[in-house]
């Protein structure tokens, strides 16, 4: 394949691509990314030899996809054009798949989505995605990750070429800026203005990185694009790196995020291969190179100035700002940091024009928004709602309730910088706003649904003891406030709390907040605040609690989905 | 992130380098910021990082062998003793331990008779709990090697377990 010379070259190799599509192939959509774990290549190879064994590799195509959402029901496959959306699919199933479903069109009731005794064959009609609006994972879990061609006659690549054709750098930065996009990494900076700060801070060579270090507990949205829609993100890269001005970015990735890495490596490759990344892309005066970096497992590095020395090959600790990265970064130039969902808004922004991103989401917070909905609801899995969806229509609607005949308690928004937002706030339309105001913060858009058999307090040290033992340890207010803030809950939760532990815990909360370096520490004490907030009842009842029975003995049961 | 490990003295057992110096080879001129890709790519060979291979690097980078023992003990991923053969990564996020990680880990230990970052004496098993592994609807869940095993009880995790 030669690589694209002009916009033009690339448009015409889409149209090339489009008219090779033949509509009475049947396919069927498997993901092999999330599914894995339960078995989805098995699946994909008892297809595969079914489909040669009946010679039916004319009339059905097997792809494998990225994550289609509904992880509670994984191995999940889609058939297409029918619109069939099977789960909890077996290597036993599949002759019967093909013999039934695909050459005759019977439903296969066992296979087939389930809420209130009521199945549901067709995706379209499975409230989980009818209630969702994916724009950002819109390729998620219907392409192949790893051929580029699919990215490409779904419009991938058109919006770079869009903007080097009829853009200038300021005006893509002003495009970004009017549609009001803010980073998703958790802080919700305005990513408009980040690009102009580094677009016009002085030098010549500048970075651009994007933060994959996704570290949260309980949120797994930038793993899923990563390994289902890699070439959104490059893209996104590519329009933030003519924008800026960079000719060189980084891609950081956990390293407990193998199947990721392996997708990136095959997309940059194949981009590469197209002269979608390298020198003089699409014929202009543009040039970007990409490499990428696998973390090595520690939480702080998702912090800017403790990711910029990780890549550094140093101990990833963060440093006081300013400089700002914008100024000073990675080996002392300006740098711009953004995360995974938020390059991959980009491109959606520049096809579609700042006005119709603006239509979406709400006055403070435009576009839509995934959450990683887990924990004690039924359907887990991946979700993309607008900006200013509601609680109640998250966990309720798409989250199909609560599983048993247990109780919604509490939402965990945030991860261990976040908080727990309880029954009482259900009806509050998410956004960076509002989510602050009741204690809890956006986050990277981890959701830990939580019944009523889990107890606030021992959630609090249990965060904690996250944040202390990722603390790195550079700065005292995080270092020994989480670890004395631990001590503190760990005694409640056995029982021996003293009278004066709540006033303790709040004023360290308070120091640990307002001393800390970084991030990290300063919103450490988020999940002890939230639940002293709403819970306090249940860290009196412990402190009060004469006889020495301990917290552990009273865990739950693990709950059955 | 402060693990409690101990530098290696300099009779440390050594290593056959060859895996070493064929990994070394691949940066060729190697800068600072080789530095993490070249320990993952050492460990990834050795299982752990032998002493005498980190010595090789500092002579092959320049950089002193206590800034590179900084950064090793600074990521939790990084290892300076020998590893059992097959690791046990059991997921400690939020959706496994309101689901019932805490129970799995006592059973591990109780069957293994190891402590979390602690290796059986027959070097068959390293036990680590690890913060997240993105898998919450397979909650609560462990990896061994590359393998996922989900939706556990404490019975199932025996039985997985014994099967190896």
């Amino acid at each position: 394949m030669e690589k694209f010379k002009t916009p033009d070259d690339l448009h015409k190799f889409r149209k090339s691509l489009e008219s090779k599509h033949r509509p009475d192939m049947v396919r069927i959509f498997i993901c092999t990314t999330g599914c894995r774990a339960l078995g989805a290549e098995e699946v994909c190879k008892a297809f595969r030899a079914e489909i040669e064994k009946q010679s039916l590799t004319d009339k059905i195509e097997i792809v494998d996809t990225g994550c289609q959402g509904l992880c509670a029901r994984a191995p999940v496959l889609t058939i297409e054009p029918l619109g069939i959306f099977y789960g909890r699919v077996t290597e036993t199933d599949v002759p019967e798949i093909i013999s039934r479903t695909i050459l005759k069109g019977e439903i296969i009731e066992r296979l087939c989505y389930v809420e209130a005794g009521k199945r549901t064959p067709y995706l379209r009609d499975i409230p989980f995605y009818s209630k969702q609006k994916r724009i950002v994972l819109k390729n998620c879990g219907n392409i192949d990750p790893k051929n580029i061609n699919e990215y490409i006659v779904r419009n991938g690549y058109a919006a770079i070429s869009k903007a080097l054709s009829s853009l200038t750098p300021n005006s893509v930065v002003n495009e970004i800026k009017n549609s009001g996009l803010r980073g998703r990494g958790g802080a919700g900076f305005p990513t408009g203005n980040k690009w102009e700060f580094v677009k016009n801070a002085r030098g010549n060579i500048k970075y651009l990185i994007c933060n994959g270090d996704e570290g949260d507990p309980g949120a797994f949205m930038d793993r899923a694009v990563l390994e289902g829609d890699p070439h959104s993100v490059i893209e996104g890269m590519l329009i933030g790196a003519y924008a800026i001005g960079s000719r060189k970015g980084v891609i950081y990735v956990r390293a407990e995020y193998p199947i990721a890495v392996e997708h990136l490596k095959i997309a940059i490759e194949q981009a590469k291969s197209l002269g979608l990344l390298g020198e003089n892309i699409l014929g202009s005066n543009f040039s970007f190179d990409l490499e990428i970096k696998m973390g090595a497992g520690a939480f702080v590095c998702g912090e800017e100035t403790a990711l910029i020395a990780s890549i550094e090959g140093k101990r990833g600790m963060p440093r006081p700002r300013p400089p700002f990265p914008a100024t000073s970064g990675l080996w002392g130039k300006p740098t711009n940091i953004n995360n995974v969902e938020t390059l991959a808004n980009v491109p959606i922004i520049i096809l579609n024009g700042f006005e119709w991103y603006k239509s979406i989401g709400t006055e403070s917070s435009k576009g839509t928004k995934i959450f990683a909905l887990a924990g004690n609801v039924k359907n887990t899995g991946l979700v993309e709602v607008p900006m200013g969806t509601t609680l109640r229509e998250i966990v309720f609607d798409i989250g199909g309730g609560i599983p048993g005949r247990k109780k919604f308690k509490a939402a965990q928004m945030g991860g261990p910088s976040g908080g727990c937002v309880p029954a009482q706030h259900l009806d509050l339309p998410i956004d960076y706003e509002t989510v602050k105001e009741v204690g809890a913060i956006m986050g990277s858009g981890g959701l830990i649904v939580m019944d009523d058999s889990t107890s606030m307090v021992d959630i609090a040290r249990y965060f904690m003891e996250f944040c202390q033992d990722e603390s790195c340890g550079k700065c005292v207010p995080c270092r020994i406030g989480t670890k004395r803030m631990l001590d503190i809950l760990t005694r409640i939760t056995k029982g021996q709390g003293r009278k004066e532990d709540i006033g303790l815990l709040k004023e360290l909360a308070e120091v640990t907040k307002t001393a800390s370096l970084c991030g990290l520490g300063q919103t450490a004490a988020n999940p002890v605040l939230s639940t002293i907030r709403y819970y306090l009842n249940e860290y009196e009842e412990l402190i009060n609690k004469k006889d020495s029975q301990t917290l552990s003995q009273q865990n739950p049961t693990p709950a059955q989905s | 992130m402060h693990k409690g490990v101990t530098l290696q003295t300099e009779g440390a057992p050594s290593v056959d380098l060859t895996m070493c110096h064929a990994v070394l080879s691949k940066f060729n001129r190697a800068t600072p910021s080789d530095l993490i890709p070249i320990l993952q790519q050492i460990q990834d060979a050795y299982g752990y990082l032998p002493r005498n291979a980190l010595e090789e690097i500092t002579d092959r980078t320049r950089i002193p062998l206590s800034k590179i023992y900084g950064v090793i003990t600074f990521y939790a991923q990084f290892s300076l003793e020998p590893r059992g053969k097959h690791t046990i990564k059991v997921c400690t996020g939020t959706a496994c331990h309101i689901k019932g990680a805490p129970d799995i880990k006592k059973k591990i230990t109780e069957v293994l008779q190891i402590s979390e970052g602690e290796t059986t004496q027959d070097f068959k098993f390293t036990y680590e709990p690890v913060a997240c592994l993105g898998t919450c609807f397979l909650a609560p869940v462990m990896m061994i090697d590359d393998r996922y095993y989900g939706k556990l009880t404490v019975e199932k995790t025996e039985t997985v377990l014994k099967s190896y």
